[in-house]
């Protein structure tokens, strides 16, 4: 892919004035989304994520520093070159943002009417995309008849109506349940591949980040933790918050410093049942393997394996519980005796 | 009493006066009110072109209108009503003061209707590019149809209450005959007509601003 930026942000800063003195939503917020490329943008509620992707088109205005749309500083244009900027932005958003008393045809026409488009141009148009989004017979209906999925895609749809070169998507799959956001993510996609339009993601969700995106940078507390290529920072996560978000916070909240260890004796069982990988997912919690001799013998699992229990009374108990439940044969070792 | 001809077209007169009040009075203060309930919600420190100095002034003076009780607005306007429509008495002299007090009543329900619609849609009409006029005819109007015919409902019915107090300073309508024949003559039956019919338009007015509310409304399933 030939590196060439469509937006950079440079110093961005936003502060907003409240009741209770200023509050720093970003701060020095330095990024370059390479044309073409899905760009994901996560943190958690609150990060800032929300008022970057406003920065971008303009929507909020940034208190410090600049953002280039194509080496355009779209602070140095006014009202209307702005206006002009954002129809080359198509933004998606959580909510959908439908027009209610529109319906799903007349709703993609809406940005062609606002950049004055001919009625019957705009329509043509219009069904094209409704097509392209798979709602080429939903076209009469209006939003409060569709899901939540279908008034993704009639945004989506609306979004790209005025061939924009950059698609803002503010948690657009965080409405949707997990079905629906895997064919959003993959609409997405696939508008990104066949028409090259750039994507920048916002989300909270890893698995968002994960499915689609090339690159992705974290925010936490209004500044960027970390930017890189996905799989990079998906193995290797440097920040805090990057390990937070990828691993879990079960990795870092559980102790093993001395505590108990049993012995798990495998005797016979199928050894394609993976007894401590269900045990783990079951109880929700860590374990620590000291120790494992196993073989598979035709089929059946022989040998022992010793963990160590996580150090929280409870969650140790919840282990014992499960290998009893499922007469998985253990005994308690004492730790000089391994 | 006997119920001749003449009350019965004295009757028919009050409807039709009563009606041409409220239809004109309505109108106008509607071609008003529209304009004002825009600029308080556009202007708004909230709004989409935010200058509160605007805001402030315009809902001070709106305060101020509605606080008056109309009555007493009818009688305090007479001046202004007899430069402004050529005589103080008839229906024509009260539509000056109905649309005095109706516009600024209107220009509420007005804003209370835009104010319902969800400020994410504004936003993505911003996002495409829409400018602050575009947002006003193609996202506030529209979107808040079926809201501000409910809202007309309210505020036409509150028109004809208006009128039937113009009966005290010579307005013409039902109002009038209610107020002479009941309060200053002791005919209770004549006057119980008048409400009764009064009550048949007010009944008229509002199922007939909630059923096009409804059928206009696209929310709906």
């Amino acid at each position: 892919m030939a590196s060439e930026p469509i937006i950079e942000l440079a110093g961005l800063g936003k502060q907003f004035h409240t009741a209770n003195g200023p509050v720093t939503a970003l701060d020095d917020i330095n990024l370059t989304i390479e044309k073409g490329e899905i760009f994901g943008i996560i943190g958690l509620s609150g990060a800032g994520k929300s008022t970057l992707v406003r920065c971008i088109n303009f929507l909020e205005i940034p208190t410090a520093g600049k953002v280039l749309f194509e080496k355009q500083d779209m602070g140095a244009l006014d009202e209307k070159g702005r206006r002009m900027a954002r129809r080359s932005m198509g933004m998606i958003f959580q909510q959908f943002n439908l027009l209610a008393q529109r319906n799903v045809l007349r709703n993609v026409c809406f940005p062609l009417e606002i950049a004055g488009v001919p009625k019957a141009e705009a329509r043509k148009r219009a069904e094209e995309l409704l097509c392209m989004v798979g709602l080429e017979d939903r076209m009469k209906a209006y939003p409060a008849q569709l899901s939540g999925g279908q008034k993704q895609r009639v945004a989506i749809a609306r979004a790209l109506a005025t061939n924009p070169k950059v698609l803002l998507c503010d948690e657009a799959t965080s409405a949707l349940d997990p079905n629906t956001t895997k064919s959003i993510l993959q609409l997405l996609k696939k508008i990104n591949q066949e028409l090259g339009v750039t994507v920048i993601v916002i989300t909270h969700e890893m698995a968002v980040i994960e499915a689609i995106c090339d690159r992705v940078a974290i925010i936490d507390q209004s500044h960027i933790a970390e930017v890189g290529k996905v799989s990079d920072i998906f193995s290797q996560p440097r920040s805090r918050i990057g390990r937070q978000l990828i691993l879990g916070d079960a990795v870092d909240n559980v102790s093993f410093s001395g505590t108990r260890q049993i012995r798990i004796i495998f005797d016979g069982r199928a050894s394609s049942e993976p007894i401590i990988a269900n045990m783990i997912l079951a109880c929700k919690t860590a374990v620590n393997i000291m120790y494992a001799a196993t073989k598979d013998l035709g089929g059946t699992a022989m040998g022992q394996m010793i963990i160590q229990l996580p150090e929280e009374e409870a969650e140790a108990r919840r282990i014992t519980n499960y290998l009893s439940t499922m007469k998985v044969p253990y005994e308690e070792v004492r730790e000089d005796a391994v | 009493m006997q119920f001749d001809a003449t009350i019965w077209s004295m009757l028919g007169t009050g409807i039709l006066e009563t009606i041409y009040m409220v239809a004109m009075s309505s109108i106008f203060s509607y071609i008003i009110g529209i304009p004002l309930g825009v600029i308080l919600v556009v202007t708004a420190k909230d709004g989409i072109k935010p200058v509160p100095a605007v805001e402030k002034i315009l809902g001070i003076i709106i305060n101020l209108l509605r606080s008056v009780p109309f009555i007493i607005l009818a009688i305090m306007l007479i001046p202004v009503t007899r430069k402004i429509m050529g005589t103080t008495i008839g229906p024509n002299a009260l539509v000056f003061p109905l649309i005095v007090a109706g516009a600024p009543y209107i220009a509420r329900m007005v804003e209370s209707s835009f104010r319902e619609i969800d400020a994410g849609v504004i936003e993505a009409a911003k996002s495409m590019g829409a400018s602050t006029w575009q947002i006003i005819y193609k996202v506030l109007l529209p979107e808040s149809k079926p809201s501000l015919l409910v809202g007309a409902a309210i505020s036409v019915t509150t028109i004809l209450g208006y009128t039937a107090m113009g009966g005290f300073v010579g307005a013409g309508g039902l109002g009038t005959i209610a107020i002479n024949y009941g309060y200053y003559r002791y005919q209770t039956d004549i006057m119980l007509i008048t409400v009764a019919i009064m009550v048949i338009i007010v009944q008229i007015i509002q199922e007939s601003f909630m059923k096009l509310s409804k059928a206009n409304d696209k929310r709906i399933r």
